[in-house]
């Protein structure tokens, strides 16, 4: 089901400002990434989705109808927890079982239920131990079990994966994106590894400062930033000429060229299949470019030679229209189809 | 910091000497001074008619007294760790108060509030009902000084398994009760279990406050260890050497309760 959640405003204390009028409206079906920096109110936006946080002023509806004031018993949602809330005294079958239980669904409906999903997420032999005998991914996937046993109609994630191993997390994201793409619950996701937003989600909303900075497609958010901070929070970036740009953008020529800058290489980083440039111009500000080796090889390029640099045309934030932060409105993505 | 071996040995001798000294010595003899005439003569001396009195009276103070503190114990311990409720800093601080009065002196309160010229006491005497000098008193003695165990020994166990358990039970649509039955309570049983055997050790215990309240009648208001302190003041057979037996009789039924709440709250080696 859509979730809309609409001019949420929510303050902590005196003090600090979590979520300062807040708008997001996450359409039936999609996975929504929220992503930003620690503290920029992306979990207390989740939080508020959920019912675990209450908003000061503003919205909620799921589905359509108005779930502000509910508790988050009544919100039928998912809600998957950074460090997995196991119950720890429970057998891991238990832990799937809770909702169901809670329900007071007949025993053979629980037993059915709880199989097919520790099945799909591959803890069948598992069922009869505790958490703490299972790894951390394996946690995770017995909570995202825990959570679509009550078949919600929406499934939200806080920094699932945040709490793992790298090669774990790969692992788990492509999981998640495949269990979507089977099931098609409407998720939201928060996280604050752009990597995993662009490569899980269908749409991402980039936070910053209790604020969405911009909503959009992976792809969107990345070629097309709406503020400098949407571009500089996905990617590498660097400043040429007072514009920022991406470094892979970034041409570099022997010879002065139109719309080229003259720069000194200061140093030439090999990383593996690109080569980092980093140039100074005569202004003595400083910039970076990102060739491939076999690029760098043909230009011979060495610290101390001087080179000629041109940004990319049309890029950068102060160029691009600023997308609508309503997904519904600027996108009308069909997820199934990614 | 390197610590010489010499020292290192040293340190060990005077902790070890340390506890046998005040700790082991003691209860070691008092279980050899218990049964220097046989095992028949100090059974004897914990069935004559006021030790089984003594016993009963004692077993019904624990058995009142306990599940009472646990019972507030748990509440107060989640209203301290969970709740935003003001006053909460005046309540920790209050519940600490039977730790750091003498018990004579929660013994004496007790009967200015109860007595027959107490505050309560001339309601409670019009009504029917002696407090102060029986049992009822002896209760209200134990509850208060063994009140903050439960507390003190859950609070840091509450705190340290988190709010997340909670939320996810909440999630997943359980009530605040089923949360607390299915979830909070058995994350914190291990302290629980723990408060218990404090506060249940304090409440077989306990003499200072329950002295003052009792009106010392062998057979009606003497508890086990008021009958200790009796017989160890009487000459001749029935006196110290009966204090011992008595005295063993009280540790045994606390080694008990320590045992069987051990056996019912298996070790978690887990942390989440």
């Amino acid at each position: 089901m859509r979730i809309d959640a609409e001019a949420i405003y929510k303050r902590f204390g005196d003090e600090f400002v979590a979520l300062d009028d807040v708008t997001l409206h996450v359409p039936e079906g999609s996975l929504t990434a929220l992503l930003g920096p620690s503290g920029s109110g992306k979990s207390t936006l989740l939080r508020i989705m959920a019912g675990l946080e209450t908003p000061d002023s503003g919205v909620v509806r799921i589905g359509g109808r108005d779930f502000t004031d509910a508790r988050p018993q009544e919100r039928g949602i998912g809600f998957v927890f950074q460090h997995y809330a196991a119950f720890t005294h429970m057998s891991v079958y238990d832990n799937v079982a809770f909702g169901l239980k809670i329900r007071k669904r007949p025993k053979a409906e629980v037993r059915a239920k709880v199989d097919e999903l520790l099945e799909l997420v591959g803890l069948t032999q598992w069922g009869g131990q505790r958490p703490h005998q299972l790894s951390g991914g394996q946690r995770q996937r017995m909570a995202l079990a825990r959570a679509l046993a009550i078949e919600p109609r929406v499934l939200l994630l806080d920094e699932p994966f945040g709490a793992l191993d790298a090669n774990v997390r790969g692992e788990l994201r492509r999981w998640l994106r495949r269990l979507h793409d089977e099931q098609h619950v409407t998720t939201v996701l928060v996280t604050h590894d752009q990597e995993e937003a662009m490569e899980v989600a269908d749409t991402v909303a980039v936070m910053n400062k209790a604020r969405i900075e911009q909503v959009g497609s992976p792809r969107d958010v990345y070629d097309r930033p709406a503020t400098d901070f949407v571009m500089s929070f996905l990617g590498p970036i660097s400043k040429v000429d007072g514009k920022l740009v991406r470094p892979h953008d970034v041409t570099i020529f022997l010879a002065e060229e139109p719309g080229t800058i003259e720069a000194m290489v200061k140093r030439v980083v090999h990383l593996g299949f690109e080569v980092r440039v980093e140039v100074e111009v005569p202004d003595g500000s400083r910039a970076t470019a990102q060739l491939t080796r076999q690029r760098t090889e043909e230009l011979e390029l060495a610290a101390g030679d001087i080179v000629y640099i041109r940004p990319p045309s049309g890029s950068g934030p102060d160029t691009v229209r600023v997308a609508d932060s309503a997904v519904g409105q600027t996108r009308t993505a069909d997820p199934q189809s990614t | 910091m390197v610590v010489r071996p010499f020292w290192r040995y040293s340190l060990r001798t005077v902790a070890l000497a340390y506890l046998a000294v005040l700790l082991i010595g003691p209860v070691v003899f008092i279980f050899i001074k218990t049964f220097e005439h046989g095992f028949e003569t100090a059974w004897s001396y914990v069935t004559t008619p006021a030790a089984v009195s003594a016993f009963w009276l004692s077993v019904l103070i624990a058995a009142i007294a306990v599940p009472l503190n646990t019972i507030f114990g748990v509440g107060t311990a989640i209203v301290l760790i969970r709740s935003k409720a003001r006053g909460r800093r005046l309540l920790d601080a209050l519940i600490d108060i039977p730790f750091v009065v003498s018990p004579v002196i929660a013994g004496l309160a007790l009967v200015l509030v109860y007595g027959i010229n107490g505050w309560f006491g001339s309601w409670f005497a019009d009504h029917g009902i002696q407090i102060i000098y029986a049992p009822a008193g002896m209760i209200i003695a134990t509850v208060f000084v063994s009140l903050p165990f439960c507390v003190r020994e859950v609070a840091p166990v509450l705190m340290e398994v988190g709010t997340e358990q909670e939320q996810a039970a909440t999630t997943l649509g359980a009530s605040s009760w089923q949360t607390f039955w299915r979830v909070t309570l058995p994350s914190i049983r291990q302290g629980v279990a723990y408060g218990v055997v404090l506060t249940t050790a304090r409440a077989l215990g306990e003499i200072g406050a329950v002295a003052v309240v009792s009106s010392n009648v062998l057979g009606s208001t003497v508890s086990l260890p008021l009958l200790v302190k009796y017989r160890t003041t009487t000459p001749g057979p029935g006196g110290i050497t009966a204090a011992y037996a008595t005295g063993t009789e009280l540790a045994v039924m606390s080694l008990i309760v320590l045992l069987a709440m051990t056996l019912l709250s298996p070790q978690r080696k887990d942390a989440r």
